[in-house]
This record gives C-alpha cells, sequence and structure tokens, in this order.
C-alpha cells in the first residue's frame, strides 16, 4: 500500500470536497466513453455484453443522455469516495471489485488508466487553476495508487 | 476506424480557432505539468538550467511543441506526409520514446479543459483527444 505525506492527504481531500459525484459523474463517464468507445468497441466486442443492456451508446448525443452511463458514472466515484476515505488500506477494500473486473467484466486493464485521465481531465474543468502541477501531481499519485488496487486481482 | 472523422476534423479547426492565440500559455503549462506530474520525462531535458514551471527553457519549448500543433492542425488532412519532417525529427535525432506523446497529450488536455472549460465540452474532448493520438501516430511514423 503507498504511504502518504500530510500534505499530500490535505491536497487529495481538497480536490476531492469539489468532487459534486452527481454533477461530475454524468459527465466523466460520457467522457470515457465517447473517447474510447469507437476502440473499446471494435477491439473489444465482448464489451456489448456488458453494455448490452444500456440501450444507446453509439452516438455523442445518446451517450451524453444516456441514463445508464450516468448512473454508472456516479457508481464509478462513489468506489474513489471510499478510497479517497480510507487512504492507508483502500487496496486491499478493492480486492472484490478488481476480480469482479477482472473475472465478470472482463475489462482491458488499459480501460483503469484511460478514465483515470478522464476523471483528472473533468475534474480540471471544476477546479480550473486550484489544479496547479504540485496538485495535479499528487491527485495522480493517488489515482495511480487506485488503479493499482484495481488491477491488483489479474489473474489470481 | 481510428483516423479522424470530417466532424473530427471541424471540430478541432474551430476550437483551434478560438484557443490558437493562447497557444504559448497552453504549451507552457502543458510541458510544466508533464515535468512535475510525469518526472521520468525529464530525461529528455537534463541540458536545461531550470526545468521548474513557467522557467524560461520551459515557456520557450511550450511554444515550439503548439507551433507543432498549430502546423498539425493546419494538415489535418494528411498529418502522415504533413508532419514528416516532424517525425524523423523526433526518431532519429531526439528520439523520444513514442510512449512519452501519451502523456504530453494528456497534459495539453488538461490544460485546455482548466483554460477554457466552457468550450471544451465532451465532444471537443473526444476531437482533441483522437486528433492528438493522430498526431502522436504520425510522429512514431518514422520509427521503424
Amino acid at each position: 500500500m503507498v504511504k502518504w505525506t500530510e500534505e499530500e492527504r490535505r491536497i487529495i481531500r481538497g480536490v476531492w470536497e469539489k468532487v459534486d459525484i452527481d454533477e461530475i459523474g454524468e459527465e466523466l463517464w460520457a467522457r470515457h466513453r465517447i473517447s474510447h468507445i469507437d476502440r473499446a468497441l471494435i477491439v473489444y466486442p465482448w464489451i456489448d455484453r456488458y453494455f448490452g443492456s444500456f440501450g444507446d451508446i453509439f452516438t455523442t448525443t445518446a451517450i451524453l443522455k444516456n441514463p445508464k452511463l450516468a448512473a454508472l458514472g456516479k457508481v464509478v466515484l462513489s468506489a474513489l469516495d471510499t478510497a479517497v476515505k480510507n487512504m492507508d488500506n483502500f487496496k486491499a477494500m478493492y480486492a472484490p471489485l478488481s476480480r469482479q473486473h477482472y473475472e465478470k467484466i472482463k475489462v482491458d486493464p488499459d480501460n483503469f488508466r484511460l478514465l483515470a485521465e478522464c476523471i483528472t481531465i473533468t475534474i480540471a474543468c471544476k477546479l480550473r487553476a486550484e489544479l496547479n502541477p504540485q496538485v495535479q501531481a499528487t491527485w495522480q499519485k493517488f489515482l495511480s495508487a487506485v488503479v493499482e488496487a484495481m488491477n491488483s486481482q489479474q489473474s489470481k | 476506424k481510428m483516423s479522424l472523422s470530417a466532424k473530427d476534423k471541424a471540430t478541432v479547426k474551430a476550437f483551434w480557432a478560438k484557443i490558437s492565440s493562447s497557444g504559448e500559455a497552453i504549451g507552457a503549462d502543458a510541458l510544466s505539468r508533464m515535468l512535475v506530474v510525469y518526472p521520468q520525462t525529464k530525461t529528455y531535458f537534463s541540458h536545461w538550467k531550470d526545468m521548474s514551471p513557467g522557467s524560461a527553457p520551459v515557456k520557450k519549448h511550450g511554444a515550439t511543441v503548439m507551433g507543432g500543433v498549430a502546423e498539425a492542425v493546419a494538415k489535418i488532412d494528411d498529418l502522415t506526409s504533413g508532419l514528416l519532417s516532424l517525425s524523423e525529427l523526433h526518431a532519429f535525432t531526439l528520439r523520444v520514446d513514442p510512449a512519452n506523446f501519451k502523456i504530453l497529450s494528456h497534459n495539453i488536455l488538461v490544460v485546455l479543459a482548466i483554460m477554457f472549460p466552457t468550450d471544451f465540452t465532451p465532444e471537443v474532448h473526444v476531437a482533441m483527444d483522437k486528433f492528438l493520438a493522430a498526431v502522436a501516430r504520425a510522429l512514431s511514423e518514422k520509427y521503424r
């Protein structure tokens, strides 16, 4: 498990305080899905199995209006909230989530990194200059630890 | 399938028209962030006296990079031949590991989100993401 200084904890809590899970959850998934859906659907056709029940996710307009995608965005951010509140032991707490994503959902692990990047960009729209290079660096350290936790049960 | 659609190109050109006057500021901020957030990239700039955010070498190089992006926008219909000499430069002279193109692209997108939060909609985000990925591919052309 990653070690955190007091300063880093303060920075991460400060960033997270500004995140409205409802507001950003909807937009986040739209940005991620729109950015990566072409790649995802062509390269990983089994994604249809998971998103098959979501309805129309094939155009930008549809993605932005899809309530199931919006709900999924909030689910993802709620999981992130757990990590913010448990910075010293979220790796263990994420083990079941990791297993679920590898064994049931079969997500290409690169998507964790891509979604993390989308989270940062979505938050950047909100925080603007407050997300200065140093804050971004600390936030990136946190998201990398989250991605690592999501990868922890790979091929177990 | 990863190539830019006509709509992507139109979106990129329209957005670029709005932001191009801030090109130097965007480049400086993106480069500053890359060096701080992904310190492994500093290895390419060890000859600089100062790699800190907003320093003279960072500003100058940020402007150079965004000049390249401007050129790519102008040549968006044929990036491979349009960016040929830049590709040779990155492959043979600079020898930048192409993985770093993704890192710089991400930081450019972060800066765009910060500087233009209303204009940087999800649709613009995806077009710019695809565009920067296409530029990175064109720059990697000469690597093999």
